[in-house]
């Protein structure tokens, strides 16, 4: 009888907790649809700002986090599979792969504005890009790596050992059976984890502060050397460093609102990318 | 070439897990164009002696092997041997099946794919001829293009078949091919190995011994890592000459 109680118990604060979260979830997307949905129209989205963000629209800011988002993936995609491939398939499981984990899951978990610092010095300093979308990708490439590396190792290792096995036994070569027979079972899983981090990235504004983004542009970028606006930046700027934020409070939730459209639509990207592949390859 | 009466010859075959040795000084002769069985109870290294004929246990990281296996008079662990070729003479059956989750003809063409072949017709006629080799095209002949892993157990096994038969080898090696089958699925695959010995030298690790006993012509048995008797099947179940063999068939341990 206690036994049932307790199990009752716990079964219901588990649902608790779990409506919990979703509730706040939920008030947030409320909160910001509400106040941002006003605001934005077609003039918000494809306008430049008047009067240091008091007016217009944010064009240059969501063109800017759409080329850091692109520069983000063609830099930290290649790179992080590769890597995965690597310590998945090839690397000996030693002392050194461990630490080579280690340090890619500590890396995971470094503040977002040492990767910043970090991107200064290197980027915008010592390789001499400036502060450029160049900068500003690769920093915010650098801060993504670790999740997608650790994301894609995990797909690599939950195909199963028969299939490899099957295609060695052929006489495939390891590459060719990596490249036929892991790679497409593993690959959904692998972008899906990406683009979930590159998401998260795209909304960052601490790495692109120092690294590319600049407070007001009056052209849209013409080359990978150059400044750009950027969404959480522009967000940042109009909430704290704007002389009137109470009165352009509604266009940072039509900013916020544009942004988590953006991350939204990344994410729904993942899912229809996963639907697709689980469809084409199911064991 | 020593085409006449070995196809596989393992001398004084040793093989080790880390510090943990499975195989003590295995010597055993493979008759070419016969079913060779490896009986023994679980754990006693036949799986594992079968794993080294196609050098399948080289992704095993930290293991060694020491001895010689030739096959067709050529040392196969010889640094100058290429594993690829090795593999294309030696084909292996799992015991868990292990289709791709790809088409029965892309699984069926996997081989000959990985080896540079990608005439159209060429391959369609190996499909047809590998799945009819393995009593398989009859029922998958009108879905070549379905998933795979749609087939039954016993269809999937057979397909697994046909793809190692796709590559053309000479050997084939199968590592308990039945034994996650029911009774009608596992009769399938022991008539296609009565089938197949015509063409091919067969060696297969079977823990049930009336399998062994229905379907090869040689038997050895392994215990504890070593080979204890070798001979051919039917007097190895009726007059066994070591104690442990006999005790083993006769179900008093294993």
């Amino acid at each position: 009888m206690s036994g049932n109680l307790s199990q009752k118990l716990s079964y219901q604060l588990l649902r608790l907790i779990t409506y919990g979260i979703v509730l706040c979830i939920g008030y947030i997307l409320f909160d910001v649809i509400r106040h941002g949905l006003p605001v934005i129209n077609w003039d918000f989205l494809t306008s430049f700002p008047r009067r240091s963000g008091s007016e217009g629209g944010i064009l240059p800011a969501i063109v800017g986090t759409f080329y850091l988002t692109v520069g983000t993936i063609m830099v930290a995609l290649p790179l992080g599979i590769g890597c995965a491939i690597y310590l998945a398939e090839y690397a000996e499981q030693n002392r050194f792969s461990e630490l080579v984990r280690l340090a890619i899951i500590t890396l995971a978990g470094v503040p977002s504005i040492v990767y910043g610092l970090f991107g200064l010095g290197l980027f915008v300093i010592f390789c001499r890009f400036g502060t450029s979308i160049l900068a500003g990708s690769l920093t915010l490439a650098c801060m993504v790596l670790p999740i997608i590396i650790v994301t894609s190792e995990e797909a690599l290792r939950a195909v199963p050992r028969g299939f490899r096995e099957a295609s060695l036994a052929l006489g495939a070569t390891k590459w060719q059976t990596i490249r036929t027979n892991v790679l497409p079972y593993s690959i959904s899983g692998m972008i899906t984890g990406s683009i979930l981090a590159i998401g998260r990235a795209a909304g960052e504004t601490a790495p692109i502060l120092l690294t590319v983004a600049a407070f007001f542009l009056p052209k849209l970028p013409g080359s990978v050397f150059d400044q750009v606006m950027a969404l959480p930046y522009h967000l940042y700027i109009l909430a704290t460093q704007h002389p009137e934020t109470e009165k352009v409070l509604p266009l940072q939730y039509g900013t916020a609102l544009v942004l988590l459209m953006l991350v939204l639509g990344m994410n729904i990207g993942a899912i229809v990318i996963r639907i697709y592949f689980r469809k084409k390859y199911k064991w | 070439m020593q085409e006449s009466n070995t196809a596989i010859q393992a001398m004084d075959v040793s093989f080790f897990y880390g510090p943990n040795q499975a195989l003590f000084n295995i010597s055993l002769d493979v008759a070419p164009k016969r079913v060779t069985a490896l009986i023994g109870p679980s754990g006693c290294g036949k799986s594992t002696f079968l794993r080294c004929l196609n050098r399948m246990n080289d992704i095993i990281p930290k293991t060694r092997l020491t001895g010689k296996v030739l096959i067709n008079g050529q040392d196969i662990y010889d640094a100058k041997e290429n594993i690829v070729d090795l593999r294309k003479q030696v084909g292996m059956v799992f015991q868990k099946s292990n289709p791709f989750p790809k088409s029965i003809f892309d699984n069926v063409a996997y081989g000959p794919r990985i080896h540079k072949l990608h005439d159209r017709k060429r391959l369609a006629e190996i499909v047809e001829k590998s799945l009819r080799r393995a009593a398989l095209w009859d029922e998958v002949k009108d879905r070549l293009g379905e998933n795979a892993m749609g087939l039954s157990g016993g269809q999937q096994q057979r397909l697994c078949i046909a793809r190692a038969l796709a590559v053309d080898p000479q050997i084939l090696l199968m590592d308990e091919p039945a034994s996650a089958l029911d009774p009608k699925s596992t009769t399938h695959i022991e008539d296609l190995i009565g089938e197949l010995r015509q063409d091919y030298t067969i060696v297969i690790v079977t823990h049930n011994m009336q399998q062994a006993a229905r379907v090869s012509d040689t038997t050895a048995f392994f215990y504890e890592g070593r080979l204890i008797e070798l001979g051919r099947t039917k007097r190895i179940f009726t007059k066994p000459k070591e104690k442990q063999t006999e005790d083993y068939i006769t179900g008093r341990f294993g």
